[in-house]
């Protein structure tokens, strides 16, 4: 065994193949946190058009005709073609998986099965394989063929009543979040599977999927939830930051932006807002009678600046934070001293600046600057590797 | 048999950590197999034991600390006291896993930083979760869920344009920073598996929000530096074009995912819809318009007419649910989500599960969050500490 060094050269998951079948966000996110952290990943792609996420865009952002959302989620990666309707193409694809340690995919239950793909059948192919699979709602049960899509699964899970205030509808989540929930997820399964492979040589079947990570997401208000009265809970008329949260849990208007205030007892509060008022409630009222405290605690917040609240309260350790957006957060040293970004360059030479794993490992970070492949960059040399036409 | 699915079985876990990113991270070890054992201060341990969210109290205790720290086992243990030290060293000496989540600093003053671990056990996988980093200038700022949140420019995508900066009804930045400590200690074992030595893993709040951000971040980062602009009416996502948006029916709520807006005029026989028809790009620069017409239509019948005239044609739409909706549903049933467990009192409480499953199994445990060094004499008999 050669002698192990410390650099980031040596990353732990060195010699693992991942085959990642999956289009969209969950499984390629899922797989492109396997390759930062060494695995090699390979993605199957169809010959036509590859992952549809090459061209799904957001805000119109092309990099080579790839989406940009696209480079920002499968770099690293290399890419196969194959068309696994094709009986060539699928034996092809099944001599890649007899060289695998790992397969993801997100196709909606039964599809894989009809493809000639089910976990039985690669299990006899590759016995010492995890085969890992993400789907919407489950591979049983009446949601299984819905479209497992995160805003979709977020408004099923009851999420989007947490968000916002009392008199707002439902508040979503503004991006993927249940995608990545649910990508994170799989990665710790696959690790885990790959763990006990170590130990018993057996691979596993893993599945997972975008309600119940949801679901773990809710983990400590639905605790609430089924452990009191099971009555809806209800945000606060203004700065609702936790349905179970006291007063004065939340984010407040000051005279020129937004001030986060999280657990404080009420009496300190009263003294270093010079806020009287607060001092006629117990603090066992900072629950039950948070829309009468937050309103006295808004009015007084708005008369003075963020940089005057925070020369107050920082100093006495109050916990709070001045709201930061993009702009303003990249200015600061506290993002700097991070070394999130990195740049990653495509084929072609193009590059684009992306964050970073958010793992230091033996103290380096787990940069790696190659940008996603083209489509099927990566099929001819695999073929040669796999000894295929 | 029952545990064949535990793929970390056998392995060992000291957790020092306390409140919810590490105790996340061990959690999730402990339903993946690995047995964990919290150290915790004598008096009043963990502080989460009395952080009370809402007024449900089980046995005394928020239900939040039994949520997070179910099937743990706990030592009592003073780090201040030179035997108690002795005695955490000793069991380090056996442990597969150290995590630990003081502020940068506190654990070198104690004495059991990552270097005097690995000197002990240099096997140990010994992982740190801060809330911005170790070498930050925000170090000694409390890391906590919402205002790791507020500094991560998070709280601008949520909601729509005349909104202010809304923050999450859950501890994302504390679960997400969990997650990425999860991951990199397993990937870190199956390292050790192949190079027998440990390592340092670490992670933070505000490493995990960016790495949450990243989609929409890669946006940011490319285009000049253009903020995320929400949508003025029911956005749900920044950087997404019409129809993407949560809307109000005659009786509730849909959401209505990515589709084509001539699609979407047919179905719906919106002519007011059929300029934008062709016109892709409008549907990014005017979505608030176009948004406008479908939410008038929307309104005029209920959720369930919607769902289903929609979802039979393979558009994504979803009933948007409240907690009891869900849970009275059949789908929701089948996933087996929710478990019961005992505490040491003979409370029992119902929990949700582990979000993954392996051989077709879910983590179960029925045992309950431990009381403060209710395990300590068995686990200090049989560590001989």
């Amino acid at each position: 065994m050669n002698a192990p060094t410390s650099s980031p050269a040596n990353l732990p998951l060195e010699g693992i193949r991942v085959l990642d079948f999956a289009q969209f966000l969950a499984g390629p996110y899922a797989a492109m946190r396997l390759a930062d952290l060494g695995a090699d990943v390979i993605k199957v792609e169809r010959p036509q058009g590859g992952d549809l996420c090459r061209s799904l865009a957001v805000a119109d952002q092309w990099l080579d005709g790839d989406s940009l959302l696209f480079h920002s989620i499968n770099r690293n990666k290399r890419s196969f073609a194959a068309n696994l309707k094709d009986a060539g193409d699928l034996e092809r694809v099944k001599a890649l998986i007899a060289s695998a340690d790992v397969m993801i995919h997100n196709f909606r239950p039964g599809v894989m099965e009809r493809i000639g793909l089910g976990y039985e059948v690669v299990a006899a192919l590759n016995p010492k394989l995890v085969y890992a699979s993400v789907t919407g709602y489950g591979t049983t049960g009446p949601w299984r063929d819905k479209p497992g899509q995160d805003l979709l699964a977020q408004s099923l899970s009851g999420i989007t009543w947490l968000q916002g205030n009392a008199s707002d509808g439902p508040v979503p989540v503004g991006f993927a979040l249940f995608d990545i929930a649910t990508a994170l997820n799989l990665v710790q399964g696959i690790l885990a599977a790959l763990l006990r492979r170590g130990r018993t040589g057996a691979g596993a079947l893993l599945e997972v999927d975008l309600l119940s990570s949801g679901m773990d997401l809710q983990f400590e208000q639905l605790t609430c939830f089924f452990n009191g009265n099971r009555t809806r809970p209800r945000r606060t008329e203004i700065a609702n930051a936790n349905v179970y949260g006291a007063a004065p849990y939340g984010v407040y208007a000051t005279n020129d932006g937004y001030l986060a205030v999280a657990m404080t007892p009420l009496a300190r509060l009263a003294d270093l807002f010079e806020l009287p008022a607060l001092g006629t409630f117990e603090q066992s009222d900072a629950l039950t009678r948070a829309n009468e405290i937050k309103p006295l605690l808004q009015s007084r917040i708005a008369e003075r600046t963020t940089a005057d609240w925070l020369a107050i309260l920082e100093p006495a350790d109050v916990w709070c934070a001045e709201i930061l957006d993009w702009p303003a957060l990249s200015e600061t040293e506290g993002f700097a001293a991070l070394d999130m970004l990195q740049t990653v360059r495509n084929g072609a030479g193009s590059e684009a600046t992306v964050v970073q794993c958010p793992i230091r490992l033996d103290g380096t970070r787990l940069p790696s600057d190659r940008g996603a492949p083209a489509l099927g960059a990566d099929t001819a040399d695999l073929l040669a590797e796999l000894g295929l036409d | 048999m029952a545990q064949d699915f535990q793929p970390l079985n056998g392995l060992l876990v000291v957790d020092l950590s306390q409140f919810l990113a590490g105790p996340y991270a061990t959690l999730r070890l402990q339903d993946l197999g690995a047995r964990v054992i919290k150290i915790e201060r004598p008096d009043g341990g963990d502080l989460t034991r009395n952080l009370y969210f809402s007024d449900t109290v089980i046995d005394g205790e928020s239900t939040v600390f039994h949520a997070i720290n179910r099937g743990k086992e706990s030592l009592a243990l003073n780090l201040k006291d030179p035997a108690d030290l002795a005695r955490l060293k000793a069991l380090a000496e056996r442990a597969d896993v150290f995590v630990q989540n003081f502020r940068p600093g506190v654990i070198e003053r104690l004495g059991l930083d990552y270097a005097t671990i690995n000197a002990i056990n240099p096997r140990t996988v010994y992982c740190s979760i801060s809330g911005y980093g170790p070498d930050s200038p925000w170090r000694d700022k409390p890391g906590q869920d919402l205002l790791a949140q507020a500094r991560s420019g998070v709280m601008w995508l949520n909601g729509s344009a005349g909104d202010g900066p809304v923050p999450f009804g859950l501890a994302v930045a504390d679960m997400m920073a969990g997650a990425a400590a999860a991951h990199g200690i397993l990937a870190a074992l199956v390292g050790r598996g192949i190079s027998g030595k440990g390592a340092h893993v670490e992670t933070s709040l505000l490493e995990a929000m960016l790495d949450l951000q990243f989609e929409v971040l890669a946006t940011h980062l490319n285009d000049g530096g253009r903020p995320p602009e929400r949508a003025n009416f029911r956005s749900a996502h920044p950087a997404l074009p019409a129809p993407y948006g949560v809307y109000p029916t005659r009786d509730g709520f849909l959401a209505v995912a990515m589709m084509p807006i001539g699609e979407l005029a047919d179905l719906l026989d919106i002519d007011a819809l059929k300029p934008f028809a062709d016109d892709q790009k409008a549907w990014f620069r005017q979505r608030d318009r176009i948004k406008e017409i479908i939410a008038e239509k929307f309104a005029g019948e209920t959720t369930d007419h919607w769902v289903s005239l929609l979802e039979p044609q393979g558009i994504w739409v979803a009933k948007v649910h409240s907690w009891s909706e869900l849970l009275s549903s059949e789908a929701f049933r089948h996933l087996e989500m929710v478990q019961s467990v005992r505490d040491a009192l003979g409370t029992e409480l119902s929990l949700i599960r582990s979000p993954v499953r392996i051989n077709g199994h879910r983590g179960r445990s029925s045992r309950a969050a431990p009381d403060i060094g209710m395990d300590s004499d068995a686990i200090i008999a049989e560590f001989g500490l």
